[in-house]
């Protein structure tokens, strides 16, 4: 399978990029890494006529400390990302996430700021982002703007990212000294999440100062969990406490049903991966 | 047309490409590079994987012009001097494939995991080939050969090489 013609566009800077997109009109469409939108393009699901690679830009692949928080360039490739000392230190939970998505050849190629772009519900990455606040900067004609992680995930595979803008760097706060731990439900390697959490914790002694958990493929967006959330604040880090609060994860939930799971299925691995996942957290 | 300059198997080329053309394309169809093969072409089964620039990737996922001022890397290129890889090697010598399909891309995957893992547990393995699909041997003694070629390939290994193992049914 071959995709449709398109002419093809290699910046080498954001504004370039910029440029290119508004010259292109509505039918272009941005190419990170590529390990959706190839595979999109190949089975001619879409046909854009123009494709703005931003893999020349070298300067969306770095991954920096900028006072109390950690920047990372929207070409990141996955690999870089769960490897990255910064990212392992002050974003553990990043870090983990990452190394569950897809295959090595996949992280490779694929890249931060493409698959939370993309925003598959499914994805693993947005739930992360959205439990630690991330920020997403967004370049476009008239310059630069910031999208707090929730205002950024709009609906299933649509976000804040507006006509003729571009992602360019997601920025998450520091969680230095947090446990943190991502449980993924799948069947297969390599597959999708069928449901997956991702919680991180502040710990005081025995007992749970601050937590953030995010929901992967619950609902047409990442989902944060704040029932969950608020149920564990105060408590000692017991099973007894990951079980109580993991009664809380199927609010505000609006599970799927597909041809992996059914909606129920969905919400009683949510429940059981959420006491799973802060278990692993507290360690 | 865009133009792609790239160094397959340590050769330089310039080809004029289609936007469009996968390097998967690229390689077999303008190199006559067909040690690569195309297994699902939906980007899961991983049997065209290669080397970009060091890293595995799947070739049907990338476009022949992302590969633009590369190096790439084929399973036609891991021989030395007529001398197999050592992952070449332990394939063959531990039976690490059945039809065959999935072993250029196994294969890379493989050498790519040891280069980055130089000794590798047999979850580490598993996990590292977790991009590959095998529908033959159950990844039984492709996690064998991976592992053999890990001895293998340690510094001041000499393993000896095995003769192969007779076959059943012969006259």
């Amino acid at each position: 399978m071959i995709p449709a013609k398109f002419d093809y566009v290699r910046p080498s800077s954001v504004e370039e990029a910029v440029t290119a997109l508004r010259d292109a009109g509505e039918d272009a469409k941005i190419l990170a890494g590529g390990q959706s939108l190839l595979p999109v393009l190949r089975l001619r699901l879409a046909a854009p006529s123009v494709i703005i690679d931003l893999g020349g830009i070298a300067d969306l692949r770095r991954i920096s400390e900028d006072g109390d928080r950690i920047a990372i360039g929207a070409m990141a490739p996955h690999h870089d990302v769960m490897r990255d000392d910064l990212v392992k230190q002050h974003v553990t939970l990043l870090s983990q996430a990452t190394a569950t998505v897809a295959d090595p050849q996949v992280r490779h190629r694929g890249t931060l700021g493409g698959a939370l772009a993309h925003a598959d519900p499914a994805g693993d990455l947005g739930a992360v982002a959205l439990a630690l606040d991330a920020e997403f900067v967004i370049a476009g004609a008239s310059g630069t703007r910031t999208v707090g992680a929730s205002e950024f995930f709009v609906d299933y595979f649509t976000t804040a990212i507006g006509e003729g803008e571009i992602l360019t760097q997601v920025r998450f706060p520091k969680y230095t000294g947090w446990t943190s731990h991502y449980e993924k439900f799948n069947r297969t390697a390599q597959a999708w999440s069928m449901c997956a959490v991702a919680v991180a914790l502040r710990l005081d002694g025995g007992s749970i100062a601050e937590a953030r958990v995010g929901l992967t493929n619950m609902g047409t967006t990442p989902i944060r969990a704040s029932g969950v959330e608020a149920a564990l604040v105060g408590q000692q880090a017991s099973a007894d406490a990951a079980r109580a609060a993991a009664e809380h994860a199927t609010e505000g939930t609006a599970a799927p049903s597909d041809a992996d799971a059914a909606a129920d299925y969905r919400e009683h691995l949510a429940r059981v991966l959420t006491g799973r996942a802060v278990l692993a957290a507290a360690g | 047309m865009a133009q792609v300059r790239v160094t397959v198997d340590g050769v330089n080329y310039a080809d004029d490409v289609e936007p469009r053309m996968l390097l998967v394309q690229y390689l077999r169809e303008r190199l006559g590079k067909t040690g690569t093969v195309v297994g699902c072409d939906t980007s899961n089964c991983g049997a065209c994987t290669v080397h970009l620039n060091g890293q595995s990737v799947k070739s049907c996922s990338v476009l022949a012009v992302q590969a633009d001022g590369a190096e790439v890397l084929t399973i036609e290129g891991l021989a030395r001097d007529g001398e197999l890889h050592p992952v070449q090697k332990a394939f063959n010598e531990c039976h690490g494939l059945q039809c065959g399909y999935c072993t250029p891309g196994m294969i890379m995957a493989a050498v790519d995991l040891l280069g980055d893992n130089p000794d590798p547990d047999e979850t580490e393995v598993r996990e590292g080939i977790e991009g590959n699909l095998c529908r033959c041997t159950g990844y039984q003694n492709i996690v064998r050969s991976v592992q053999r070629a890990a001895q293998m390939m340690k510094p001041g290994a000499s393993v000896p090489t095995e003769s192969p193992a007779p076959v059943a049914g012969g006259n």
